[in-house]
């Protein structure tokens, strides 16, 4: 789960990393305040959760509360990469002197966390990766140990930081290293960490992104979860513990497994079609669970067709089917449906289907074939 | 002799008195795994599976009791690095992780633990190891699969049954499957497993099905091209998945240019691996 800025900033305040003084605002008045209080030049930040804030003009630097307020009405109606800007943060402007990088994520290579730091910072540290590698320190972290203060000093020497800084960058990075495992983040960034004119270390950016399998161990990070900012499908789907993602296809998919829901994406791809998102109903696809996904799939009015994937490995297959007919029954869908159950007692759960109006496939490949068909209006076996 | 989990597999069930843990135990018995002991902390000194199975308190004393080399985990998230920890601890071999859910944190900690230790961590979020006819070690349902000369790797769950099935309606056997698990940080990935089937004289071939996600398809790549003289067959699920979101497995995500289907296969392909492009497809280019 991704934060915020201005919830990432929170967090880096409270366990010791400088932030710019600021505050966030729901509406342009708010901003203005805000604006006055701080005096003098602030900074106005849309509040997405997406990159490339900057260039989609999301963030503005006004001279005066009133150029605040002006600013801040512009930002608050935009879409940044079609998500709605509802809140801005008002920052007090920062004298900058140089930008650095500093954060901590994975490395799945080397099994360990490691904190990586950069001379050349405010940008997408990925391009810098690859355009200027020798710009990029990287040091791994024993877990089991932790960050050590030599380690962050290795950084420091590595960026060509200037001596009198070091003491108070090892500071902010062990405190980022403090943040990353007790809030268990996945990624924990400063981006760009600045050094200030008057020679101070100021986080102006910041990203956190909390790992998801560990939600339930921090209930106080969960309430941070912005609903606004995520598709309504992907926030009930949730609810059921499916496992949904929205694309922009015409052919739902209502697949059991993570791997084989991909597969099937995949396939319908290769058929010429266009998924329209990737669900796992996980194990067991009981009617219930079954309904839900279909009301979910549902919901989006680009569905064409469904394709139904169903492997039964200790799932039998005609327990899958009748959970199949009672959810049909319940939502009755408009659109033409391909099932294919494989596995165990396939061939009685496909009995139990023969009597519906719902087309069947034996192989994947031919599943995703109708599906396709059906979604450009070919020739189904839906009567209705 | 089948790699991993054959005749000589002593298994314990770490978990055994849940509902989860029940039940696999008892497939995996009807199977013909020889399983020993079950492990459920409070709950030592009863029995189950109609008085088959002793439980016992820690891994510690099922293990002096009954000398198991094999561990199989049903506990849930937040117990299951303990379990991991205790199996090490007690010298069981291999352990097999079912669980889903283990924060990335603390399975890097596992993974740091077990770098210096004897034992062999498959998991977590595992479907388990089979080796048809023999005896499994997990959930994989037993009946999808015969025994015969393919030796399969898998990230995935039902993706790898599909696969299974699919061999099976084409009368090709399995020597054994691994699914190594859908996180992020597992125990054995491709590279560690890959020795045991070249190795293995009931393998004759490999496939290897991968995901998006990590760089593990891209190392085996490199390794198949230093080390491996069977040949290698590869699905990789993923192709169209969107960057940035996470498909289902926690692992399964494309972060900025890494992780990508499009790289993988292009490496796999490099190092002379036919790559299916759909499930069914490997059949066809196994056989």
């Amino acid at each position: 789960m991704k934060l915020h800025e201005y919830q990432a900033k929170h967090i880096f305040s409270r366990f010791g990393i400088p932030v710019p003084k600021g505050k966030i605002a729901n509406t342009a008045s708010e901003a203005k305040q805000i604006a006055a209080e701080l005096g003098g030049k602030v900074v106005i930040k849309a509040q997405v959760l997406v990159g490339g804030r900057g260039l989609a003009g999301g963030i503005r630097l006004a001279k005066n509360p009133s150029e605040a307020e002006t600013l801040s009405a512009a930002i608050l109606g935009m879409e940044i990469k079609g998500l709605p800007v509802q809140r801005v943060l008002v920052d007090e402007a920062a004298s900058i002197s140089k930008e650095l990088y500093l954060g901590i994520t994975v490395d799945r290579v080397l099994r360990c966390p490691v904190i990586i730091a950069s001379s050349t910072g405010g940008v997408n540290i990925e391009e810098v990766a690859q355009t200027t590698p020798q710009k990029i320190i990287k040091v791994p972290i024993d877990p089991l140990l932790g960050m050590r203060d030599y380690q962050a000093r290795e950084l420091a020497v590595g960026i060509d930081l200037p001596r009198d800084q070091w003491r108070a960058f090892i500071e902010i990075t062990r405190n980022l290293w403090n943040i990353y495992t007790s809030q268990d983040a996945t990624l924990a960034e400063i981006n760009p960490l600045v050094l200030t004119k008057d020679n101070t270390l100021i986080a102006l950016d910041g990203k956190i992104t909390i790992d998801d399998n560990a939600l339930p161990l921090h209930p106080d990070l969960a309430e941070l979860r912005d609903l606004d900012a995520e598709v309504p499908e992907e926030i009930e789907a949730r609810k059921y513990g499916l496992s949904y993602i929205k694309l922009n296809g015409s052919i739902g998919c209502l697949v059991n497994g993570a791997g084989l829901a991909m597969a099937t994406m995949d396939i319908i791809k290769l058929q010429g079609g266009e998924p329209a998102n990737f669900l796992d109903i996980g194990g067991g696809a009981s009617a219930d669970r079954v309904a839900a996904a279909l009301r979910i799939i549902l919901q989006d009015k680009n569905v064409k067709a469904i394709l139904i994937n169903i492997f039964g490995g200790l799932t039998r297959c005609d327990e899958v089917a009748r959970g199949i007919l009672t959810a049909m029954g319940e939502i009755k869908p408009q659109v033409p449906i391909v099932i294919r159950l494989v596995g165990t007692n396939a061939e009685e759960g496909l009995k139990l289907l023969a009597g519906s109006n719902m087309s069947t496939a034996e192989t994947l490949l031919e599943a995703a074939e109708k599906a396709v068909s059906y979604a450009r209006g070919g020739e189904h076996g839906d009567p209705g | 002799m089948a790699i991993l989990v054959n005749q000589d597999t002593r298994l314990i069930v770490q978990g055994i008195t849940g509902h989860e843990g029940l039940f696999h135990a008892g497939q995996m018995l009807a199977y013909g795994t020889n399983i020993l002991a079950g492990v459920s902390p409070g709950k030592g000194g009863s029995w189950e599976m109609q008085e088959k199975i002793p439980v016992f308190d820690s891994v510690k004393l099922a293990v002096e009791a009954t000398g198991a080399n094999t561990s199989v985990i049903f506990v849930p998230a937040r117990a299951a690095p303990d379990a991991i920890y205790e199996a090490a601890e007690a010298g069981i071999g291999l352990v097999v992780c079912i669980t889903e859910g283990i924060p990335v944190l603390e399975m890097l900690r596992v993974s740091a633990y077990l770098q210096n230790r004897k034992t062999r961590l498959i998991g977590p979020n595992s479907p388990g190891i089979i080796s048809p006819g023999i005896a499994k070690v997990g959930i994989i349902p037993g009946h999808i699969t015969t025994r015969g000369p393919i030796g399969i790797i898998s990230r995935s769950g039902t993706l790898t049954y599909e696969v299974l099935n699919a061999l099976k309606r084409s009368v090709i056997g399995v020597s054994t499957c691994v699914g190594i698990g859908g996180d992020p940080i597992i125990g054995n990935s491709f590279i560690d497993l890959l020795p045991l089937y070249e190795e293995d004289p009931d393998t004759d071939k490999i496939v290897l099905i991968g995901e998006i996600g990590g760089s593990d398809e891209e190392r085996a790549s490199e390794y198949i091209t230093n080390n491996m003289t069977k040949p290698v067959v590869a699905f990789i699920a993923g192709r169209i998945s969107p960057p940035g979101k996470r498909m289902g497995h926690a692992g399964a995500i494309i972060e900025g240019s890494s992780g990508s289907a499009a790289s993988k296969i292009q490496t796999l392909e490099n190092a002379g691996v036919k790559v299916a492009r759909h499930p069914e497809e490997v059949v066809d280019l196994i056989a």
